[in-house]
């Protein structure tokens, strides 16, 4: 049980931070052009962004989460299960941010799920 | 269309210098933390591990890659879609497996390189598709 609930914090909290942080990067918008200068300025928009540190601490706490889980179970079985934040943000993108997922773009997030769950254990 | 190439090329720099300072950070901060040695958890244990790990530069250049990691995510991130950035950021543990090979020559099991077939097809697959599909404003005004 403590181990699904872990899980849990860890995608969900990984999803949902870097699901804010996007939110929050859209609604700044994009540098006018890919210059030191204008990325500075474009930061200095990004931190002054309520969605930029609603995500940080969720990011952080997922982080936690991933120590935590570190400790009780064997890395073999928590970096493959953690993979499923693939599946996890692309929901959130399809459903949250409104993102448009097409089937191709599903197979590929699938299929990188399940190698980064078997580069991790191999 | 033009607009759409540039948008194209300019998501793929930006995702391959969040790659690169990933893993380049990542890989000086195992070694910067191998410097310094397992950590005991006492107080002073964790005082004297701190001070070590705030003198050390290898740790300042990991510190440096890891804020270049997260520019590059924050920027790609203001025009690209979050589930085209994010199974393309996976190409890092094919490019590290890869490194190891070469470099380090580590022998790869038959179950990793599998994986790491797995995430370049998956990869590919995302690559193709837009980067952006939803509405984005140009440069806020300030």
């Amino acid at each position: 049980m403590r181990l699904i609930i872990g899980l849990a914090i860890l995608i969900l909290g990984s999803t949902g931070g870097e699901i804010a942080i996007t939110h929050g990067m859209k609604s700044v918008g994009e540098p006018a052009r890919l210059r030191p200068l204008a990325v500075l300025r474009f930061l200095g928009r990004a931190v002054r962004n309520g969605w930029f540190w609603a995500g940080v601490p969720l990011m952080a706490l997922s982080f936690y989460a991933l120590l935590v889980l570190l400790s009780w179970e064997p890395i073999s079985l928590v970096i493959p299960a953690s993979a499923l934040s693939y599946v996890a943000g692309t929901l959130g993108a399809k459903f949250i941010l409104g993102e448009h997922v097409s089937a191709a773009r599903w197979a590929g997030v699938i299929l990188v799920c399940i190698g980064v769950a078997l580069v991790a254990t191999g | 269309m033009a607009s759409e190439a540039r948008l194209r090329i300019k998501t793929l720099v930006m995702v391959l210098a969040m790659v690169v300072c990933a893993n380049v950070g990542d890989l000086l901060l195992k070694r910067g933390m191998s410097q310094i040695g397992a950590v005991e958890l006492t107080a002073q244990g964790i005082a004297q591990a701190f001070r070590l790990t705030v003198t050390n530069p290898t740790i300042w250049l990991a510190i440096f890659f890891l804020i270049g990691f997260m520019i590059s995510y924050m920027t790609v991130l203001s025009w690209a879609d979050y589930s085209y950035v994010m199974p393309a950021g996976a190409f890092g543990y094919a490019v590290l497996t890869f490194l190891a090979v070469i470099f380090l020559h580590e022998s790869v099991s038959p179950r990793r390189w599998v994986g790491v077939v797995l995430i370049c097809v998956g990869v590919l697959l995302v690559g193709q598709t837009k980067p952006r599909t939803t509405e984005v404003p140009t440069e806020v005004a300030a």
